[in-house]
């Protein structure tokens, strides 16, 4: 088969180069169905689109080179880490697994996201995490190392998303959880009032809300090398909807 | 009067509608490069178009004529060929004139031929036009009146060269490997309700402005009506067009910087604007009373080139991805990182602008570009 | 603030025939009859009755006349009653006036302006009840050609779906319509050998036996979506836009937001289920091109997607490019379209017919030559078979029937969709009223119903001549116009009857 081999520690490596994504996703999926590796190595990737979207089950993808949009798209299950930046659409409508990208994301990070973690070490485009849901244990979360930009969070149903502002970004974007009704939003840094949408209210974060801060952080932090103690000491603030239902009084029944 | 909208809107739409991949590469320094990459690039976002149409525009490739207006014409009939000829010869000195070297086809069919003359305005009667408006006024003439035939470019040290096909047959048909420009901009279309048309592929291009233009402008029906009132005519009912258009009206004549047309096409929301300092708020409020008939309302991302300077821009709320990335003297633009980092692996920067705010590419002004952008976001 | 508009409807009780049995207080979601037990009498708060006729229909006495109430203002054909009655609402709300169902406007019905054809003596027709007759169509893709070598067929045929008569149960939403109704849907679907539709809400796990005989959606909300929902259905759709509503997303009020549809769609209990206007990851053509193949991707080129819109200005031209995008289906709803939820003053005005929306999208896939690669299914007040194959004949594959099967439901029309309570209990949450709904009987109405339609299908295409429907597709001299203007006779590509 095309490109690949076996490297000494035994992870499955492919010479993503010149390979159709279409191709590219059906020798991942014919690998990890027949060799059950632990991970398989991309190397060369230069925009192939829907990487990891159809495999089911527990694999690593470690991806060198730019990934295409759509990066594990309805994705139940692997981890995926970039070692670059990732381009729009990743994690659309993800349903579990981890995707750390080493670098930035573009737009619709996490769009409709149900499960899973992403991890972004350092900024992300617009409307990230944009209609993210949760249900009971079923906690989608996004963490951005650095900062968003406009309309991070918008309609939000359920879900978490932490904004570290790391070294010393400062958040720009507006319209920030505009349509919120459901998640909580954690930004470590400022923002003023007219970057939030209207539908969010602000808050210091709870005994419970820095468990999740702690917990997903220190995750973050083994991925990207920082010191969780350091970025813990914040200050935080939490965006959380104010209506559970922000329209409701728009209409005349 | 031939009807060039029956050609390039043949359903008599509203507009055309089309969506793309758009790339740019420019030499801060103006150091010249092949179009190798270029074709490479814009190949590898191959699935945003259907092979419908692909383009480039290049600079600096005609330095022996550097001072000399360089026409790209095509012609679907030897006639059309004639006819242009005779006109041209009425009303220009031809210095040189060729047709524009090109390889057997590879998957397009039934190409044009396509020739370039190196004019220069012939002056005799004329009024007080500037030579460029001279040239404007030209090109115009034969798009609308001279059948089978249509101008591609019509700038100095420049040139367009699109057809219907994939950017990288195009790229190939006319041998883009071959030049070497210090500026190149390149697009793969989508169109969804036009025929091949070779001239409707982008960039367009009036003089030296070149677009490609990724997006449906949802506010195409004012604008070419604005544009209209200052004797520009949006023949091919293409939203790009407008945008051509409306960069000569607003930086040829009006004389507009880019940075002010930038906040035209994509105004900053009037709640923006409420928390502007005074000045700052009486101008872009001015701005959007005076020219809101420009705003570009829709999704769009553009690359805007003219000679020395190529010019990014998105939409004020992003509805379609740029990302720029820099390295040494180089600055690119694109629809997707991935395919800059084709071409340029180990780039310095990489970053996705926010939707408005103009990434303008000048010569010799490496520097400021390097300075000015954080990697990430900006 | 004292409202000024008076009840929208009189109930009527003829005091001899009422026997006090309190069953029209039982039945009425909206409490507009209590027992009063002073006087000892059943009594009525007519400002709360929405015309349903539920009361009325189980009446054991037929005790009961709903009516509009008759108030007048003085005629005037500018500001009618109906202007009134809305903009006095408004003033004493400041809301966004909401409907349910489709428009009650008289746009102009195309379809009581076509009239089909008969065979008399120059070919036989044909009697449906002895001779093969043939409904069967299949949705999806078709290659332009196929290559046969030695008797063996190399062509690979892109995923179709099979439908035994070329009419699905249009999309209605768990969340918007009660369980009992989406179970009704799917087994009649499954009875008959068609396809429902689930909507934008998922499909609940107790329904996913049906999974086979769903078409599911991916919409702007995306509730529900995960690999499980899209490999187990027949098709997949992507809704871009709805006929009752073109260009605006919808809001799934809290009130019908329960535990079951809070679980299926991922989102919390009480919240409004809000789907935004357009799809966040489709601000384009390529986009969209980008998300069909990303549900392709997720299941390995096995199902066809489809592509709904609204029908608007541009349908023909929008249409080719969702062709050209890559989708197997094109689902296009017209302006008279259903809805659970609408701004009145978006379903009323925008968008156009579904016939000439039909004719447009046939005629230009056709010149350009691409009509074979993806079905057309037409949707947006298909109201009897006559419809149904006058669709066909304009050049769609199959239609979508929603309010019809609504009706067939018990439905009434009241236009009360979207405040949750459903006398008939269909489009309400409330286990109560739900529950009204047995699923044995309404799959039964439903099958019925179609079945009805397929035999009158049957019949007028027997009377053409015609003994299969593939025949029929597109095929438009079986149509003449009566009292059309000259240009709707060029859109919809029929001839004026005589001529």
């Amino acid at each position: 088969m095309k490109g690949i081999y076996l490297s000494k520690n035994g992870r499955v490596v492919v010479d993503a180069k010149d390979i159709y994504y279409r191709d590219l996703n059906r020798l991942l999926q014919k690998i990890f169905v027949e060799r059950h590796p632990k991970v398989i190595e991309l190397r060369n990737v230069t925009g192939q689109r829907y990487i990891g979207t159809r495999i089911r089950g527990e694999v690593e993808i470690d991806i060198f080179g730019t990934p295409g949009s759509d990066l594990g798209a309805f994705m139940d299950g692997p981890t995926i880490k970039v070692f670059g930046n990732a381009q729009d659409g990743c994690g659309n409508t993800m349903n579990s697994g981890r995707i750390i990208v080493y670098g930035h994301a573009g737009d619709i990070l996490g769009m409709s996201m149900r499960g899973g973690k992403i991890f972004v070490k350092t900024d992300i485009g617009y409307r990230g995490a944009i209609h993210m849901k949760e249900y009971k244990e079923k906690i989608p979360v996004i963490v951005v190392g650095g900062t968003s930009q406009d309309f991070l969070g918008e309609y939000m149903a359920g879900g978490v998303v932490i904004l570290l502002g790391l070294n010393n970004k400062s958040h720009r974007a507006t319209f920030i959880g505009t349509g919120m009704h459901g998640g909580r939003i954690f930004i470590r840094g400022r923002v003023e009032d007219y970057q939030l949408g209207k539908e969010v209210g602000l808050e210091e974060p709870n005994e419970e809300d820095r468990k999740v801060l702690e917990e997903n952080i220190t995750e973050f932090c083994t991925y990207f090398g920082y010191e969780p103690s350091e970025i813990l000491k914040g200050p935080f603030i939490k965006l959380y909807p104010k209506y559970l239902r922000p329209y409701g009084r728009l209409y005349a029944y | 009067m031939k009807d060039l909208e029956r050609i390039s809107n043949p359903f008599n739409d509203d507009k055309v509608i089309a969506s793309c991949s758009i790339f740019g590469a420019m030499s801060l320094e103006g150091r010249k490069f092949s179009g190798k990459d270029i074709i490479r690039a814009i190949a590898n976002m191959r699935d945003r178009g259907n092979g419908q149409g692909g383009g480039f525009a290049v600079y600096g490739i005609y330095p022996e004529y550097e001072d000399l207006y360089a026409l790209q014409i095509m012609f679907q009939s030897r006639a059309a060929k004639d006819d242009t000829e005779s006109f041209l010869k009425e009303y220009f000195s031809i210095a040189h004139s060729e047709e524009i070297p090109h390889r057997e086809p590879k998957n397009i069919s039934n190409p044009p031929l396509v020739w370039r003359y190196f004019v220069e305005p012939k002056r005799m009667e004329q009024r007080d036009l500037s030579d460029d408006d001279y040239v404007v006024e030209k090109v115009m003439i034969i798009n609308t009146r001279i059948e089978d035939a249509f101008v591609f470019s019509s700038g100095k040290d420049m040139g367009v060269f699109k057809g219907v096909g994939y950017p990288e047959d195009i790229g190939y048909y006319f041998c883009l490997d071959e030049y070497e420009g210090y500026l190149w901009t390149a697009h793969g279309r989508f169109p969804t309700n036009t025929q091949g048309w070779w001239g409707g592929a982008h960039p367009f291009s009036i003089l030296d402005w070149t677009v490609v233009h990724n997006g449906e402008i949802s506010s195409y029906g004012i604008n070419k009506r604005f544009l209209e009132m200052y004797g520009y005519y949006c023949t091919m009912h293409t939203d790009t067009e407008v945008v051509a258009y409306a960069i000569d009206l607003l930086m040829r004549k009006h004389r507009l910087p880019i940075e002010i047309v930038a906040k035209i096409f994509a105004a900053p929301l009037w709640e923006e604007i409420e928390r502007m300092p005074e000045k700052e708020r009486r101008l872009y409020t001015t701005l959007r009373e005076v020219y809101g008939s420009l705003l570009l309302n829709g999704p769009f991302t553009i690359i805007i080139a003219h000679r020395g300077e190529m010019i990014g821009l998105g939409d004020r709320v992003r509805l379609r991805p740029l990302t720029a990335g820099v390295k040494d003297d180089m600055l690119y633009l694109s629809s997707e990182e991935a395919a800059i980092r084709l071409i340029c692996p180990d780039l310095e920067k990489a970053w996705i602008p926010k939707g408005g705010e103009p990434i303008v590419g000048r010569l010799g002004a490496s520097e400021v570009i390097h300075k000015k952008y954080e990697i990430g976001i900006a | 603030m004292k409202s000024f508009l008076l009840p929208e409807f009189l109930v009527e009780r003829d005091e001899n025939r009422c026997i006090q049995c309190k069953v029209c207080i039982t039945q009425c979601g909206f409490e507009t009859h209590y027992f009063d037990e002073e006087l000892g009498r059943v009594m009525h708060k007519e400002e709360r009755c929405v015309g349903c006729q539920r009361c009325a229909v189980f009446c054991p006495t037929n005790a009961l006349i709903i009516r509009p109430h008759p108030w007048n203002l003085r005629p005037h054909a500018n500001w009618t009653k109906e202007r009134y009655y809305d903009l006095t609402k408004q003033a004493e709300t400041g809301g966004v006036i909401l409907v349910g169902s489709g428009t009650d406007k008289p746009h102009r019905i195309y379809w009581d302006h076509i009239v089909l054809n008969a065979s008399q003596v120059t070919n036989p027709s044909i009697d449906p009840l002895r001779e093969p007759m043939e409904l069967r169509t299949y949705l999806g893709s078709k290659p332009d050609a196929l290559e046969i070598k030695d008797g063996e067929l190399e062509t690979e045929l892109p995923p179709q779906v099979k439908l035994e008569t070329p009419i699905l149960f249009s999309a209605l939403s768990f969340g918007a319509i009660s369980y009992q109704a989406q179970e009704s849907l799917a087994r009649a679907a499954k009875e008959v050998g068609i396809l429902f539709n689930t909507g934008e809400g998922g499909l609940p796990q107790s329904l996913k036996e049906y999974g086979k005989y769903a078409i599911v959606q991916c919409a702007s909300g995306r509730f529900g979506v995960d690999l499980d929902y899209l490999e187990n259905s027949a098709m997949i759709e992507i809704k871009i836009g709805q006929g009752a509503k073109p260009g605006i997303g919808g809001h799934l009020p809290g009130e019908k937001v329960s535990e079951i549809v809070s679980r299926t769609r991922m989102i919390p209990k009480g919240t409004d289920a809000i789907s935004p206007a357009p799809q966040h990851d489709i601000y384009s053509i390529e986009d969209l091109s980008t998300l069909i193949y990303a549900l392709k991707e997720a299941t390995n080129y096995k199902k066809p997607v489809a592509v709904k819109i609204a029908a608007v200005h541009n349908s023909a031209a929008i249409a080719t490019g969702i062709v050209r995008a890559g989708a197997d289906v094109v689902v296009l709803d017209g302006l008279r379209g259903g809805t659970g939820a609408a701004p009145k003053i978006i379903r009323d005005n925008v968008g156009i017919p579904i016939e000439l929306a039909i004719a447009a999208v046939d005629t230009r896939l056709r010149e350009e030559g691409i009509r074979n690669r993806a079905s057309v299914i037409a949707a947006g007040g298909i109201r009897c078979s006559a419809d149904v194959i006058k669709a066909i004949a304009l050049g769609a594959d199959a239609v979508y029937i929603g309010t019809a099967a609504l009706v067939a439901m018990g439905c009434t029309l009241c236009q009360k969709c979207y405040t949750g309570i459903c006398n008939w209990g269909i489009c309400t949450q409330d286990p109560k009223l739900a529950k009204r709904l047995n699923p044995d009987i309404t799959t039964e109405r439903l099958v019925n119903l179609v079945k009805a339609w397929s035999n009158e299908i049957k019949e007028m295409l027997g009377g053409m001549g015609i003994n299969s429907v593939e025949s029929l597709r597109g095929n438009r001299l079986q149509l003449r116009g009566i009292g059309l203007a000259d240009w709707e006779l060029k859109v919809l590509g029929i001839k004026g009857a005589g001529e």
